[in-house]
This record gives C-alpha cells, structure tokens and sequence, in this order.
C-alpha cells in the first residue's frame, strides 16, 4: 500500500467519521468542534490531490476563521436553549429520497469513469497547478479583474456586517 | 510528492499525541477519591447561580466578522509576494498597482468600520 493510498484512507476515513458524529451531536458546541476535525481532514485530503495552496487555506480560513464565526453564532443564539419548534411531516422521507439520490448520482460516476485509465497520463500540470506559484502567477495576470471584484465583495461584507451589527446594540 | 509533507504529518502527529497524553495522563496516574462536595462547581463558596451559558453580546459577531473579511485579505497576499519579484520583472509596476487598488478598495471598509465606531467597545 502506497503513502498516499494510506493517507487517503486516513484522511476519508476521519472526514466520514467526524461529518457522522457532527450531524448527529445533541450538543451544538460538540458538533461544531467535529466539523473543525472534518475541515481540516478535508485539508489533508486537499493536500492528496496536489492543491497544497487550497489544502493551507482551508485550514487558514474554514478551519479557523469560518469556525470562529460558527462558535460566535453559537455564543450569540443559544440554540440549546430553544425547543424544535415545528415538525415538518415528511421530513424524513425526503432527506432519505435527497441521500439516495446523491448516492445514485455519485455511485453511477464511480463507476462509469474508468479508475485505471488515467494513471498513465501525464499529471505533472495538475502537480504545478495546485502550488502557491502558479496561483500566484495566474491570479495577478489572467484572472486580474475577479481578483478586484473579490475585493469589492470583501468590502461590501465589511459593510454590511457593521450596517447589521451596530443597529442592534445603538 | 507527497514526501516532502511528512514533517507536516509528524508534527500533526506529535501535537494529537501530545494533548491526549496531557489530557488523560492527570485521570489515569492520579488519585480519584470524588466527594458531592469536591464535584460540584466552586464559586466563590457561593452555589452556583444559573446557567453558564448566557447569550453574549452581537458586538463578538462583528469582530469576528471583520476578523474573517481580513483574514481573507492576507490569503490574497501570500501568492502575491510569492511571485511579486518574477512578476515584476515579466509585466512591470502593474502586478503592484493591483494588488494596492485591492488592498485600498479594502482599506476604505477599514475606514468605514472606523468611522462608524466599530471597533469602540462601548
């Protein structure tokens, strides 16, 4: 068994367990700390498939910041504190039809690609891709306007959280 | 390939082991004589009033929020300085002109948040 078969195994293995125990925790806070564990196998995972500059910044941004704001939230609503206010009849029914549809999709996708056919082809472009440099070189000349645009978006979200938090406390 | 990335694992590795030995160690080699008295929460002698767990206030939400818009300003800025030098020399001042209307673009919500006494902790 190869390394990266083993830390693929690892890493899946981690992020299917923590994604269970996190659906499934009575306790927010809890469910909040496994969805830190399945991000950050995420990242591990990430790190697999040669996107190393992705795989840093889900740890970065999901893992940390992402998850400072989820336990925030949580700080802020209590949630333990509320009772399920309505049972939406059916409910279960149709997240069981949503499940076994994503499962059908992804099995059939499985199974249909061949897994053995692309070990030949020649991955030293996807090996580079995922690097900080060719990001770096790539973002700053080709992808210049949405790089921009991302700014203006940042900013509108700056806005917009100070617009919706001081209200309430002024 | 993913060789190069073994320290990082190892030191993953060594931190997870690290705080489980840190965490259990105390409950496995230490004396357990529990009493009513020494379970219960100590505070102040007083018996505890209430639940921990009071509503904070939404000021938390907006430093936190601001905290993720400029963490994600910085990820923008690593590829950057990692290729500013062969950049600069390939197209010239115009890899740093944008990145300085991107980092202005996103000053002006700095200032904005000034302005508006978002970081007054009143």
């Amino acid at each position: 068994m190869s390394l990266e078969l083993f830390l693929f195994l690892v890493f899946a293995a981690v992020a299917a367990v923590s994604g269970i125990l996190m659906i499934t925790r009575s306790e927010v806070v809890m469910a909040a700390l496994f969805l830190i564990l399945n991000l950050a196998s995420l990242a591990g995972l990430y790190l697999l498939l040669n996107a190393q500059f992705i795989a840093v910044v889900q740890v970065i941004v999901y893992a940390g910041a992402i998850m400072v704001l989820f336990l925030f939230v949580i700080m802020l609503l209590r949630p333990e504190h509320e009772k399920i206010v309505t049972k939406i009849s059916g409910i279960r029914t149709f997240a069981f039809i949503i499940a076994a549809l994503v499962f059908v999709q992804l099995a059939y996708v499985i199974l249909k690609s061949h897994p053995g056919s692309a070990l030949n082809s020649d991955v030293t472009a996807s090996v580079n891709a995922g690097t900080v440099e060719s990001i770096g070189t790539e973002l700053y000349t080709n992808y210049i306007l949405p790089f921009e645009a991302a700014g203006f978006l940042l900013l509108a979200a700056t806005i917009g959280a100070v617009v919706l938090a001081k209200r309430k406390f002024e | 390939m993913i060789e190069q990335y073994i320290p990082v694992f190892l030191v993953i590795a060594f931190a997870i082991v690290f705080a489980v030995l840190v965490v259990f160690s105390s409950k496995l080699l230490g004396p357990q004589r529990p009493t009513p008295e020494k379970l219960s929460t100590y505070e102040s002698g007083m018996k505890p009033v209430g639940s921990t767990h009071e509503r904070v206030s939404v000021k938390y939400y907006l430093v936190a929020m601001l905290f993720i818009i400029f963490d994600l300003e910085v990820i923008f800025v690593y590829p950057w300085a990692v290729k500013f030098r062969i950049l600069y020399n390939e197209i010239g001042t115009s890899v740093f002109v944008s990145m300085l209307i991107f980092l202005i673009v996103l000053e002006l919500g700095y200032l904005y948040v000034y302005k508006k006494g978002g970081f007054k902790w009143e």
